[in-house]
Order: structure tokens, then sequence, then C-alpha cells
């Protein structure tokens, strides 16, 4: 069943989701806190495999779990139905993981 | 529209007891280009809303039409919109819900309206058959009688939730039946859990796919409005998490999904 599928990749990407962002917010707060410039900080994500391994991962839950969601969204609050509704929001899930994909490789790699 | 009783009888919707006074009470009347229509009733210790509107009927507005069978909250017949909520009307005192001596009575919400007070139940009922909330006998007549434990975690879990008397109050009340039409509610989900649990019931795997469709247990937001309005005290969001919980079961070991 397509729905429990959806139902489950939604919850896991929640899951991963959230200490992920937590750590994300704290990140921003430091380096602007700290006056980090952009080069003090590319030059810390450049080539680290850690961070590209950390925001890799964001960018995959964050195109998994908004898509869904906004599936939901639409399904609830629009008369937008069926197949192409599902194909808009694959359509979205990859938009957002190339544009978040090409975000991360620009400060891990370089 | 004022109305001042006049001498009758002790009859159906006019409790015996001392008057207090009178209420305004605002009733739908119409279909969904209807209207609210004004009436003054008379007060009553221990009155009900279906007594108020029983009242109405009989001596003020004959054509009133509403529904309403035991009166006693059993056969589920009589829920309406009371004061923007969902309720019974058989068993709601009227002195617990009017607001300054004023009463608006509504039909059920996210029902068709027929006339006045009376909703069209059948897409209620279509949707129990859509959770396949129908037992699904796996013995004959000739066959002995199951043992069933009443302790155990199965039977509770269906126990839980098999009072329900149909009312509708919960389907009503839930904001994702007003969303999506597709969505099952509370009412079928509930009764889908009973049967997911009882042992008896060979139709397991054909519920837990009835559920898990578009539509089903998963469109839940777990808002808790089923709960906060069923006149019986059930608990449809936790039968509804648990049909989510079996259903992620069910896809893990291949037994759904």
């Amino acid at each position: 069943m397509i729905e429990v599928r959806l139902y489950a990749a939604q919850r896991l990407s929640a899951m991963v989701l959230a200490p992920l962002v937590i750590a994300h917010l704290i990140l921003i707060l430091l380096a602007v806190e700290g006056g980090l410039t952009a080069a003090e900080i590319l030059d810390r994500t450049r080539g680290s495999v850690g961070w590209a391994l950390f925001y890799g991962v964001f960018v995959l839950a964050a195109a998994i779990h908004a898509p869904i969601g906004l599936r939901n969204v639409i399904r609830e609050h629009t008369s937008w139905r069926g197949e192409v509704v599902d194909k808009a929001m694959i359509g979205l899930g990859i938009l957002l993981f190339m544009l978040g994909g090409r975000a991360v490789l620009a400060v891990v790699v370089g | 529209m004022t109305v001042t009783e006049t001498d009758r009888p002790a009859e159906i919707g006019s409790e015996p007891g001392s008057e207090t006074g009178t209420l305004t009470v605002e009733v739908w009347r119409g279909k969904d280009d209807g209207r609210f229509q004004s009436f003054t009733v008379p007060h009553r210790a221990n009155q009900t809303v279906l007594d108020i509107v029983t009242w109405i009927q009989r001596h003020a507005e004959p054509a009133l039409a509403y529904r309403f069978a035991c009166r006693v909250g059993v056969c589920g017949s009589c829920a309406m919109t009371v004061n923007g909520k969902p309720r019974w009307t058989c068993r709601t005192h009227v002195g617990k819900v009017a607001e300054d001596g004023h009463l608006r009575i509504e039909p059920l919400r996210n029902l068709p309206r027929l006339k006045d007070l009376a909703v069209d139940m059948t897409p209620f009922f279509e949707k129990w058959q859509a959770a396949e909330g129908r037992f699904h006998p796996t013995k004959t007549r000739h066959d002995p009688l199951s043992t069933i434990s009443p302790s155990s975690a199965k039977r509770k879990a269906a126990d839980a939730g098999i009072e329900c008397i149909n009312c509708g109050v919960c389907h009503a009340a839930c904001d994702v039946v007003a969303w999506n039409d597709d969505y099952l509610g509370p009412a079928a989900l509930n009764r889908a859990w009973t049967l997911v649990n009882d042992e008896r019931d060979g139709g397991k795997r054909t519920g837990l796919d009835a559920v898990s469709r578009s539509g089903g247990c998963h469109s839940c937001h777990s808002h808790g409005s089923c709960v906060e309005h069923c006149p019986v005290g059930l608990n449809p969001t936790r039968g509804i998490a648990g049909l989510k919980r079996m259903s992620l079961v069910g896809l893990l070991t291949g037994d759904a999904g």
C-alpha cells in the first residue's frame, strides 16, 4: 500500500530531520554570533566528508519529507486530486534534492 | 416566530417539572440554502435538547424534520449540532449547553443535509463498508463456539471501541472529514480497529488493506476532536493510531502492503 509506505517515509524522514534541523540552527547562530566570514566557513566545509554527509542526509530527508506533507495539504485544502498531484510532488522532491544537492556540493567541493 | 405554551397533557418532549422561564431557540430550517427560525420555548428542569426540538414540532412547527428513536442514548439517531458542537441531543441537558438562555440547533456537519435537522447518513455508513467494518465469519453454526479470553490484549483493545452507537458525532466533529471527502472518518476506522482485534474475524488482512488506502487511517492528524465529542466516551484516535502501527508492522513483516 502506497499510503503506508508514504506514512513510514514521512515519519522516518522527520526523525532524521529533527536533530539535523536543531544542529543546523545552532550552527547558524554560532557562525553569525562568532562572526565567521564566508571564507572562514568555506575553509571548514570544503573537503569535509563530515559536513558533506551531514548536509547530504539533510537534503535527502527534506526532499522526501516535504513533498509527502505538501501532498497531504493539497489533498485536504484544495480540489486538486489524482495522479497529477503525485507526479507534481515527485517533481518537487527531485527539484528539492537537486537544489539542495547543488548547495551541498558548492560548500564541500572546491 | 414566538410561541407560548398552552394547556396540554404530559407527552414526549414535555418533561414533568417546574418551568423556569423560557429559552430562545434558533433552529435550522430547509436544506443547504435554508435559514434559522427562532422559537421561544418553555424551559423546564431536566429538559434535554431533544425535548426542546420535540416541543417545537408538537407545538410550534409541525413541519420541522428531525430524527430520533430511543430517546435514551442507545440508538444514535438524534445527533445534531447544538451551539456549534455535535451532541447526542437526547442525553444533552439544556442546562449544561444553553448560553444565556439561548440555543442554536443545526444538522450535523460533514453529512448531506436533507431537511431541517435531518441529515443523510448514507455516506457515513458507506464509509463503514469501505473500511471493511463488517464481521468476516470463519466458522459455521456447526462449529463449537470460539473461546476468547476477556483479559487478552486483543479482546481488551476491541472492547475499548465496541460500544459505538453510530451516532455520527465523531464524524461531524472531525476536521479531516471536512477537508478530505475520501477520509473514512473516526467511526468507520474505530469499527475497523475492533474487527482487526477480533480473534474470530477472518478479515484482518482485508481490513488492514481497506484502512491503508488513500483516505484511510494514515490521513488522521490525531486532533482528537472525535475523542472530545464522543458521547459514549470512546477514543477513536487511539484505535486509529493502533491501525497505523499495525499497518507499519504489516509493511515490515510483509503481512500487508
